[in-house]
């Protein structure tokens, strides 16, 4: 199991934004992370990348602790935040290259190039990131969580303000990385679930009311679409 | 950490605000130092640069608390903090190569008064009559001096998201530790303490090293100075909650 969740909290004073949950996923499977707004989404992912201290409860990646292990960990995991935040100052190719040194990669001006490539940035690749319109911005973000080919992607609502063309293309770049690793996204795209995830996790107010495969899901609640399933199991 | 720190210096020379401060820096050291009457080197009649000495710490304060406001409070306000805290870094890698990158840009303000000391050198009766040794000192002492106050501004830039507030708060520290404890150790109520906080104030250590005389004590302090702030803003980036 390359990532397991083992009764993950945050409490922010006596809010619980997410409250004891627990799953895991497997390589080569596309895991979607679904839940109304403030459901806690953003918040799990957050501490899967080490970004935000649990409260209780662990989370391992590729059978390293999240907590104890965080350079490991950051090594082997590629994270694109909610909003994309990128440094806007800075030239497509040398963020890339900034992301590459960070990891220390040894052939980093021609990872850079290839990812370029991968995620269809050839022509924007000599722009400001500032001067980029919100698809490329993303596609950048995809760039730099992906750049060391990491073990386990951990994608924040990827697909937010890309238009049809771009949607596309961007979910079969996520359908293609996801076959030999691990993918956790987050959306709120029923469409989107059902043509790029494996499997559904829906949480709402901090717990996670549904954890199956799409199928399995469907067979369970006796409804044929997610759409309706979600609007059951979360209001 | 040498990417943070290519990355900051990149930005650093990207922006206007770096080549603004430095220019004033310049300017404001080189009109008050060749061309005011009051505080003029062709004045005053003796080859000496104690009167820039004595001017920089203060236009310091001001210019290195511009030079790194933005480290960490744009990263906050941007939330790009995250870009950095998710790839394989401590904390202590990207401290440093913030650090590291404007204390680079504060030797870069400094690199061009160079020129008065060759100018005073070329005044000087007969020529090359200068003090070389206390010059020399007293540029080691503006760097330990320049490193300190970096330290300074760069935890003020880790305690808010605003910038101005950041460059507000670190003036504040600088002048403090630069005359503040001065001023302390002048109060006759607190006479006993006197030794202590005239040890305490950075412009006693400034001037000692500026008599070209190096003292371990001296650096010791600088050094621990710039350690206390740095593991300030280290404590600051582990207790995040942005």
């Amino acid at each position: 199991m390359s990532i397991s969740v083992i009764g993950l909290s945050k409490h922010y004073g006596t809010q619980k934004a997410v409250d004891a949950i627990t799953f895991s996923a497997n390589k080569g499977r596309i895991l979607g992370f679904l839940g109304p707004n403030g459901a806690g989404k953003s918040t799990t992912m957050k501490m899967l990348a080490g970004y935000l201290q649990p409260s209780s409860g662990t989370a391992t990646l590729c059978g390293f602790d999240v907590q104890q292990q965080s350079m490991q960990v950051k090594r082997i995991m590629g994270y694109l935040p909610e909003q994309t935040p990128l440094y806007t100052d800075m030239y497509v190719k040398e963020f890339l290259l900034f992301v590459a040194n960070t990891y220390g990669l040894k052939d980093a001006k021609k990872k850079v190039e290839q990812t370029i490539a991968d995620v269809g940035l050839n022509d924007e690749q000599f722009k400001k990131i500032a001067m980029l319109s919100k698809g490329y911005k993303q596609r950048v973000g995809l760039a730099q969580a992906i750049i060391h080919d990491p073990q386990v992607l951990i994608l924040d609502e990827p697909t937010s303000g890309l238009d049809p063309n771009q949607l596309i293309e961007i979910r079969a770049l996520i359908r293609k990385l996801g076959k030999n690793i691990t993918v956790i996204l987050s959306t709120h795209i029923m469409q989107e679930v059902e043509a790029v995830c494996d499997d559904v996790i829906i949480i709402n107010k901090g717990k996670i009311v549904a954890n199956a495969s799409i199928e399995t899901l469907k067979k369970e609640q006796q409804l044929d679409s997610l759409e309706d399933i979600f609007r059951k199991l979360t209001s | 950490m040498y990417a943070v720190f290519k990355r900051e210096i990149f930005s650093l020379l990207n922006s206007l605000m770096a080549y603004i401060t430095i220019g004033v820096f310049l300017l404001a050291a080189g009109l008050l130092l060749w061309f005011f009457p009051d505080t003029s080197i062709l004045d005053y009649g003796y080859a000496e640069l104690i009167g820039f000495f004595s001017l920089a710490p203060f236009l310091f304060m001001f210019l290195i608390p511009a030079i790194t406001m933005r480290s960490f409070a744009e990263e906050r306000r941007e939330g790009t903090y995250i870009l950095l805290a998710t790839r394989p870094l401590t904390e202590w890698q990207i401290l440093i190569g913030k650090c590291l990158a404007c204390l680079l840009l504060v030797l870069f303000a400094l690199l061009p008064t160079l020129i008065y000391y060759i100018s005073i050198y070329q005044l000087a009766m007969p020529k090359g009559n200068v003090d070389a040794g206390a010059i020399i000192g007293s540029y080691i002492g503006l760097l330990f001096l320049g490193a300190s106050f970096t330290a300074i501004g760069i935890f003020c830039s880790s305690l808010t998201k605003n910038q101005v507030v950041a460059f507000a708060i670190s003036v504040f520290i600088c002048f403090l530790a630069y005359s503040g404890f001065d001023a302390l150790a002048k109060i006759d109520a607190l006479k006993s303490l006197e030794g202590s906080f005239i040890f305490l104030s950075i412009n006693e250590h400034y001037q000692s090293i500026s008599r070209g005389v190096l003292d371990t004590r001296d650096a010791v302090y600088f050094i621990s100075v710039v350690a206390v702030f740095l593991f300030l803003t280290h404590f600051i980036l582990e207790g995040r909650k942005w």
